[in-house]
């Protein structure tokens, strides 16, 4: 198993040249979920590589030996053998049993409907063109980074707000479509530490290729702090400060109508920022958390996301607003 | 209108420009085809290109996400509807009566109907990348954007507001009509034109495929049609046939979509694997092996292509149980088509092999098309399938297959037969160079997307970031996009170039079996000068029972009628793109006009009297 993978990742690498570091690489699975699906494709991918083999060769042997030439007594005209046919027929129904025992019991094994016992619950909503996430058992509400606990049992519980969307973080298994009005599951145990990053599969408009996301699995210590950060409510700016007067313009803006922040806005379509500090990100997965990308953002996100539903607002906010309000959404961790 | 008779002299077909539009000569018919989609392949090879530039390298910028999308699904809608089934129809048009000893098809002005909407339809689709100012759109275009399958409820008006679908919706059922008109036209010819003597188990493969293709058409497309009309409604009417708060919901467009779409997989290769299986016992010059097993087979591929669409659902959560079934339906179709590939090798073997062009192309199709079908097998299973659904793999897959696969096999048949519909062979040297530069352009562009799709990168996605590490791939991938624009253009060269100074075409140019060998190229108005008689299914080879038929007569010895040209055809097919101005404009009126145009058009064809 090791030697194949190896084998297959060479494969890729020599064909890149250099190569690496592959973050949505299907080869590099971190949970029980995708090494269940990579070890399965790894079955099929060696059956196929030998019918390959096989059957490219006698085409190419039949080319060769069978080449014009000169002098040649014309061929017999056969037309059939019937036990050759009945040969044929069975040997790749042969194969396929191989190929579709071991899927079918996959297929069971990776069902995710019923919640693992002691697990984690996430819920996802799919949006144009981000990704809500809920923690019911632990109230916590939150956007595009998803933080799970490595090592337990997660149930990803996958929906969507508007259109269709998928939801694919590959290192941590397969895609599920998030769908308006049906849930998808998916289950899964990360087996390591990591920043894992994934997208949006399924097509779903201007910025289908915008809608990026990622699984942050930390140690459960690790976890239970940021779980905690998220139950608690905003962070409140100190008197006189540069975030308090952001908080004013916040309060004041479009910005309410759309976002949430605990205590201080009820808006439900946009991303909840009640912790937006607290992430590494922001726009989907599109840039760094950082002041000089929050104010473009916040000036004209239309441009850095075609079709993103958050205007320009109008009139303009003014440098010093922006300034002010990215004070403070810095000061909500 | 012309009236034409030939007597003791072959009659020179009539020319001009108004005797191509009023054809009704299924050969012309079928060159008319031929270059109407070989200029659709080029547009949307064109797009292809731009596609590839774009993703190059990550965060390209040659478009935006806006016309990212229009172009991809332009692409896919184009070469599948525009290119690759009308390709097909045009060797329909040209070969199937000469293949089957008829003088034309069953309903001649039927299928001068069938290209007059094919041609409008596609003009209607790729007018709407110049529309946006009839929109006040802020844009010149506005094509089409939500891909080819086109999923419910992106596609509803809330969340596609502008024209762009409205085109999509209304062009596919403008087409849909001229597929299933000349799907119906196909069969009645096939079954019932056939030459004295060709029994259903005498019917060239390519014939036989032909017809199963029919039968696929006229039962897949009325689906689509449903899925469209439904479409229409929701967005022009207000009705929730797709929309999920109303209590419906969107998958019931991907169940019916698929249910169309998998058949249709199938409506594009088995024309491809029937000419490989003329082109394979003529330059082996060996019977096909297993004759009737590849038709048995062809026809199993038939029905069993209505049994696996939900492989296409995987990622919809349908259930571990259909998600079984479907995976074990969509196996078991390997079996059949198995089973073609090894007769096709069975056919080689043992052979005489001339390597001509066409032989190259039919072999090239094998070679290609094994490698679809097995990354096929891989996404047959549908938790590996949750990995490489709607990523780069697929697309690596349908392109094998429809690229190494469907446009392998036509250049195999337009290589073998474009000597007889012109009357000129192609260059081999230049067919050769054409045949490489495609085969490595091919295998560049599309093998590295088996490793973008598995490292991560999903499709439709107009820009990547660097680090997920496969711009070199893309980058190469590029590169083969190019090299097979190029050979496209060898072999445009080709024709161009024996188009004037080429030797001609004798009547049998390589020694074939079927009919369509024993006439001049390119073939008089009537095909036979006398209606052959059929005692076997190579009736121009010897075989063990029967000597070869001897060639018809090169003068008739009695005049032939050979029915006029027609205009109402075309006036019947204009009635349709005006009927769908109507609802694209929002002006009820329009669509009667349409409908008096296209009754009108009807009505003059059916009382056109016969002797014109």
């Amino acid at each position: 198993m090791l030697r194949s993978r190896w084998w297959l990742t060479c494969a890729a690498l020599w064909l890149v040249g250099c190569g690496g570091p592959f973050p949505q690489s299907t080869f590099a699975p971190r949970s029980d979920f995708a090494r269940a699906t990579d070890v399965l494709f790894r079955d099929i991918f060696w059956w196929a590589a030998a019918v390959f083999v096989v059957v490219e060769a006698l085409l190419l042997v039949a080319l060769i030996r069978f080449r014009h030439r000169e002098g040649r007594a014309a061929p017999k005209p056969t037309h059939g053998h019937t036990v050759l046919e009945i040969a044929w027929t069975l040997a790749p129904a042969v194969i396929l049993v191989f190929v579709a025992v071991p899927t079918v019991r996959t297929i069971f094994s990776t069902a995710a409907d019923e919640a693992p016992p002691g697990g984690l619950k996430v819920e996802v909503i799919g949006h144009q063109w981000w990704w809500e996430y809920k923690y019911p058992d632990l109230g916590i509400t939150t956007a595009n980074e998803m933080h799970v606990p490595v090592g337990k049992p997660v149930q990803v519980a996958i929906t969507s707000a508007d259109v269709i969307h998928s939801f694919w973080a590959p290192v941590l298994g397969g895609k599920r479509d998030a769908i308006p009005g049906h849930v998808n599951y998916i289950a899964f145990r990360a087996d390591s530490v990591g920043d894992y990053s994934g997208q949006c599969a399924e097509f779903c408009g201007a910025s289908h290729g915008n809608m990026r996301l990622r699984v942050l699995v930390d140690r459960d210590s690790a976890f239970q702090v940021w779980a905690e950060d998220q139950k608690g409510g905003p962070a409140v700016p100190p008197k006189s400060s540069l975030a308090e007067q952001g908080k004013t313009v916040y309060s004041r803006s479009a910005c309410i109508g759309c976002h949430t922040i605990q205590g201080v806005s009820p808006g439900i379509i946009g991303p909840n920022l009640t912790h937006v500090g607290s992430r590494t990100t922001i726009a989907a997965g599109l840039f760094p958390n950082d002041s000089a990308h929050l104010a473009r953002w916040i000036a004209d996100a239309p441009s850095l996301k075609p079709g993103s539903l958050m205007t320009r607002m109008q009139p303009p906010l003014t440098d010093a607003d922006i300034a002010a309000l990215v004070a403070y959404l810095q000061s909500l961790r | 209108m012309s009236h034409a008779t030939a007597s003791a002299a072959p009659a020179a077909p009539a020319a001009g420009v108004r005797s191509w539009l009023t054809t009704t000569d299924h050969k012309r018919i079928g060159l008319l085809y031929f270059w109407t989609a070989f200029g659709f392949f080029l547009i949307g090879g064109i797009e292809a290109l731009v596609i590839r530039t774009q993703l190059a390298q990550p965060n390209g910028h040659l478009v935006g996400a806006h016309t990212y999308n229009e172009l991809f699904t332009m692409h896919g809608t184009t070469m599948i509807f525009l290119a690759l089934m009308p390709l097909g129809a045009s060797f329909f048009n040209y070969i199937i009566p000469l293949q089957i000893g008829a003088r034309d098809v069953a309903f001649p002005r039927l299928n001068a109907f069938s290209y007059w909407v094919f041609l409008l339809g596609g003009l209607f689709l790729n007018a709407s990348w110049i529309a946006g100012p009839l929109f006040h759109a802020p844009h010149l275009s506005v094509a089409p954007d939500d891909g080819w399958f086109g999923y419910a409820n992106l596609t509803e008006r809330q969340f596609s507001p502008g024209p762009n679908i409205d085109f999509w919706l209304l062009g596919l059922q403008i087409l849909g009509i001229s597929s299933l008109a000349a799907g119906f036209n196909f069969i009645v010819t096939i079954l019932n034109l056939r030459a004295p003597g060709m029994k259903m188990m005498r019917l060239p493969t390519f014939t036989w495929m032909t017809l199963v293709t029919q039968f696929l058409i006229i039962t897949a497309f009325p689906v689509i049609t449903v899925a469209l009309v439904f479409l229409m409604f929701d967005r022009f009417f207000g009705t929730h046939f797709y929309v999920h708060e109303a209590g419906a919901t969107p998958l019931l467009w991907q169940h019916l979509f698929w249910l169309f779409g998998h058949p249709e997989v199938y409506i594009l290769i088995l024309p491809a694997m029937g000419i490989v299986s003329e082109v394979l016992p003529t330059f082996s010059r060996k019977p096909l092996f297993g004759y009737p097993v590849v038709v048995y087979s062809g026809i199993l591929i038939g029905f069993m292509g209505w049994s696996v669409w939900s492989h296409h659902m995987f990622a919809v959560g349908l259930g571990p149980i259909a998600d079984s079934v479907f995976a074990a339906t969509t196996m078991l179709i390997a079996v059949p088509t198995g089973v073609k590939i090894f007769n096709w090798i069975a056919t080689l073997w043992g052979g005489d092999i001339r390597g001509t062009t066409a032989l190259h192309f039919a072999v090239g199709f094998i070679a290609m098309f094994i490698i679809g079908g097995l990354s096929g097998v891989t996404h047959a299973s549908p938790p590996t399938d949750l990995q490489q659904t709607d990523t780069y793999y697929v697309v690596a897959h349908i392109h094998y297959v429809l690229f190494g696969g469907t446009i392998m096999g036509l250049f195999a048949g337009m290589y073998y037969w474009w000597p007889k519909m012109s009357g000129r062979l192609l260059s081999e040297p230049l067919g050769k160079w054409h045949f490489w530069l495609q085969f490595v352009g091919m295998n560049l562009a599309f093998f590295p997307m088996h490793f973008i799709g598995l490292l991560g990168m999903p499709r439709r996605i107009y820009t990547y970031a660097p680090e997920l590490g496969v711009g070199d791939l893309n980058l190469v991938s590029t590169v083969g996009a190019f090299l097979i624009a190029v050979s496209i253009l060898v072999f445009l060269f080709n024709i161009w170039r024996t188009g004037r100074h080429g030797p001609r075409a004798s009547n049998d140019p390589w020694g074939g079996a079927t009919l369509e060998w024993s006439i001049p190229s390119p073939p008089p108005v009537y095909n036979f000068s006398v209606i052959p008689t059929v005692t076997s299914r190579l009736p121009r080879w010897r075989t063990e029972r029967h000597g070869p038929m001897a060639d018809p007569p090169a003068v008739p010895p009695a005049p032939i009628h050979v029915p006029g040209g027609s205009w109402w055809p075309m006036v019947a097919a204009l009635g349709l793109p005006v009927m769908a101005l109507a609802p694209l404009t929002h002006t009820l009126w329009v669509v009667f006009v349409g409908a008096a145009l296209l009754l009108f058009g009807i009505y003059r064809w059916a009382f056109e009297p016969f002797e014109i």
